[in-house]
């Protein structure tokens, strides 16, 4: 019952958030002439109301469940592990390398897919030995390493994996190894079902397995892990190794599953941001997996809706991202709903009441 | 020759410098009251763009005090919601870093210069001619800013209230210092210097805008905190070291020959390796108040 209680209050809170940050993005869209109201109807109609809208919205909240999981699962053990964003490049460029040879389809893009997953694992390993063996903030190497990982990437599609008839591009992912869409005639594939099947796996991993219990204990209480030292280098690794995989093929699904392109553009322009979204959308969905589907559909939803709110009405499709931050910021305070509380004692007390 | 590239290099150093060193100057008062801002990469981005709206309305003066103003009206947000209403400071941070890539990003398609907005050279701060080139007046003051701030934190009564809080809350609440106050002021102040260093950025160094001009800078300042432990005097070396690692890396990047040899990307890597060698080599040296990060709840 109490439980009950606590994940109804936690899903009011996101909600009221999400009003919270829509109202204020209105506010600053005002500020700058543009009509709130008609861009919201434009946003929304086009993301939510027919068959492609939804498809769109689920085609975006693919890779964002993914790297929201990288975030919440350090965040359920009590670390701020940041670096999705690095971690995805190398898994969307490990994915597309695996073009490199050929193999039988579908085992293929299982392959693929394993590439993608170590490629993750590979490039939060600095920063999680760092943290386990010598106490380095998570949050400042793991920041460092998205930035160094991200020239490199740039490297990697100019130099290693460049299309040799197009130099702008890496080669494109071979049939054999690429998402089937999903709806035709949308950017969505059957990745989708990858990332929400991950999203499960992480569940029962926290809540049903002793390891996870293990897990969740150490971030549940960070002043006995402060103060006794509880929090185990084990602990910190798996988190890292979890993080790493799902930040790979959160890459992945980008460049195995995203019609039409197939591949990776100079300047990563396709995967950009798609680590620092999840942050939020963990966030939203208040770091449990679950949450996080919800979250990324409606942040997925954001996206496809304001990218026709930019074609027709001429809005930035950036505000989604403001959107986002107020959210954020919203999520912050403690007891958001306190607010209501607040507000209905003062107009008691206006009243006359007493 | 030879030493026309010290210089040069010097010069370079020392411009790259003044956004890492104000900031973390700042964010050591910040931390030194109990409140850590992971937010400041937001700030440095947020009042670069505010900072060059400002300068573009009303000259240079004004963009400064633009600048300064977005810093600490994100500062003062992050105070109340910090120190009086006991938020998550993490969380916050990264609402403001979000909320200033958005913002900005947004701004600047709006403003129909979606890839780079050029601050006109007319509006920019000028420089302080010296045979060696062109000085930012800010150079000087970033040298001289972290004494004040060692002046302040360790002669002053305030800069003793400041150091109480952070150390221990609870004494320092049985002694009639207002935590809360104390802290948000604190924190204020220190945003407001990350929002002179945006500024700064736009309309004196850089001379432009993008979105993606803070370049992990609010962060390197983070670590510069760490590297300096917490002590003012010490940005300026570890600004710095930054500083110099940065230039380095453009300068290497245009030497003929070199450029051929070595990618420009491998290059490009060079400070924030720099930046986690430094902090990973001091790391465990360095002693934390006790209150960072714990908001402050009497009993």
């Amino acid at each position: 019952m109490r439980r009950l209680r606590a994940t109804l209050r936690a899903v009011a809170e996101s909600i009221l958030a999400a009003a919270i940050g829509l109202v204020v993005a209105g506010f600053i869209l005002k500020a700058w002439g543009y009509s709130p109201i008609s861009a919201y109807i434009a946003l929304f109609e086009a993301s939510f109301r027919d068959l492609y809208g939804i498809a769109g919205a689920l085609a975006n909240a693919t890779p964002l469940i993914l790297t929201a999981l990288t975030f919440a699962v350090a965040a359920r053990a009590g670390l701020f592990n940041i670096g999705a964003e690095g971690q995805m490049y190398f898994g969307a460029l490990a994915a597309v390398a695996a073009s490199l040879f050929r193999l039988p389809p579908g085992l293929h893009l299982l392959v693929a897919l394993a590439f993608a997953g170590a490629a993750g694992v590979l490039w939060s390993l600095v920063p999680s030995v760092l943290r386990a063996t010598r106490g380095v903030s998570e949050v400042i190497s793991t920041i460092m390493f998205n930035w160094i990982g991200r020239y490199l990437a740039f490297w990697l599609v100019a130099n290693v994996l460049v299309d040799p008839y197009r130099a702008e591009k890496t080669i494109t992912v071979l049939p054999g190894s690429r998402f089937p869409t999903l709806v035709p005639g949308t950017d969505l594939s059957y990745a989708i079902f990858l990332a929400v099947a991950v999203a499960l796996l992480v569940y029962f991993l926290l809540w049903h397995t002793v390891t996870g219990y293990e897990m969740r204990a150490a971030g549940a209480n960070p002043d006995a892990a402060r103060y006794g030292g509880v929090r185990s280098a084990g602990v910190i690794v798996l988190v890292f190794l979890l993080g790493g995989i799902t930040a790979g093929l959160a890459g992945a699904t980008q460049s195995l599953g995203r019609p039409p392109t197939y591949a990776v553009y100079s300047g990563l322009p396709q995967i950009s941001n798609l680590g620092f979204d999840g942050i939020g959308v963990a966030m939203i969905g208040r770091n449990h997996p679950l949450g996080i589907i919800f979250a990324a559909v409606f942040y997925g939803g954001l996206q496809s809706g304001a990218r026709v709110m930019q074609l027709f009405a001429g809005i930035p499709l950036e505000m989604v991202r403001v959107v986002q931050g107020v959210i954020v910021l919203a999520l912050a305070l403690p007891e958001l709903l306190r607010i209501f509380r607040i507000l209905r004692r003062r107009r008691v007390e206006l009243g006359g009441e007493r | 020759m030879t030493l026309g590239y010290f210089w040069s290099i010097l010069f370079l150093s020392l411009h790259a410098m003044v956004p890492i060193t104000l900031t973390a100057a700042g964010e050591v008062v910040g931390e030194r009251a109990g409140l850590f801002n992971i937010g400041l990469e937001g700030i440095l981005l947020l009042s670069a763009f505010t900072g060059a709206l400002g300068a573009e309305a009303g000259g240079w003066p004004l963009g400064l005090l633009v600048g300064i103003g977005t810093g600490a009206v994100v500062g003062l947000f992050f105070g109340l919601v910090n120190a009086y209403w006991k938020g998550n400071q993490l969380i916050t941070g990264v609402g403001i870093n979000l909320f200033a890539l958005g913002f900005v990003a947004f701004g600047l398609q709006a403003l129909g210069t979606p890839g780079f907005h050029d601050v006109p050279r007319d509006v920019r701060l000028p420089a302080i001619q010296t045979p060696v080139g062109g000085l930012s007046p800010i150079v000087l003051l970033a040298l001289v800013v972290p004494f004040a701030i060692h002046w302040f934190l360790n002669r002053t009564r305030a800069g003793l209230w400041v150091r109480a809080v952070g150390e221990n809350p609870e004494a320092a609440d049985v002694a009639g210092v207002p935590v809360e106050l104390v802290r948000l002021l604190a924190t204020t102040f220190g945003a407001a210097l990350a929002g002179l260093a945006g500024a700064y950025m736009a309309i004196s160094w850089m001379g432009s805008v993008t979105k993606e001009m803070a370049a992990g800078r609010g962060f390197i300042a983070l670590a510069t905190v760490v590297f300096s432990g917490l002590r003012p005097i010490l940005t300026l070396a570890g600004g710095f070291i930054f500083g110099f690692f940065d230039s380095l890396a453009t300068w290497i990047a245009n030497i003929p020959g070199v450029k051929e040899a070595v990618p420009w990307q491998f290059v490009s890597t060079i400070p924030y390796i720099a930046t986690l060698l430094v902090v990973t080599g001091v790391i465990g040296r360095v002693r934390f108040p006790k209150a960072l990060g714990v908001p402050y709840r009497r009993e």
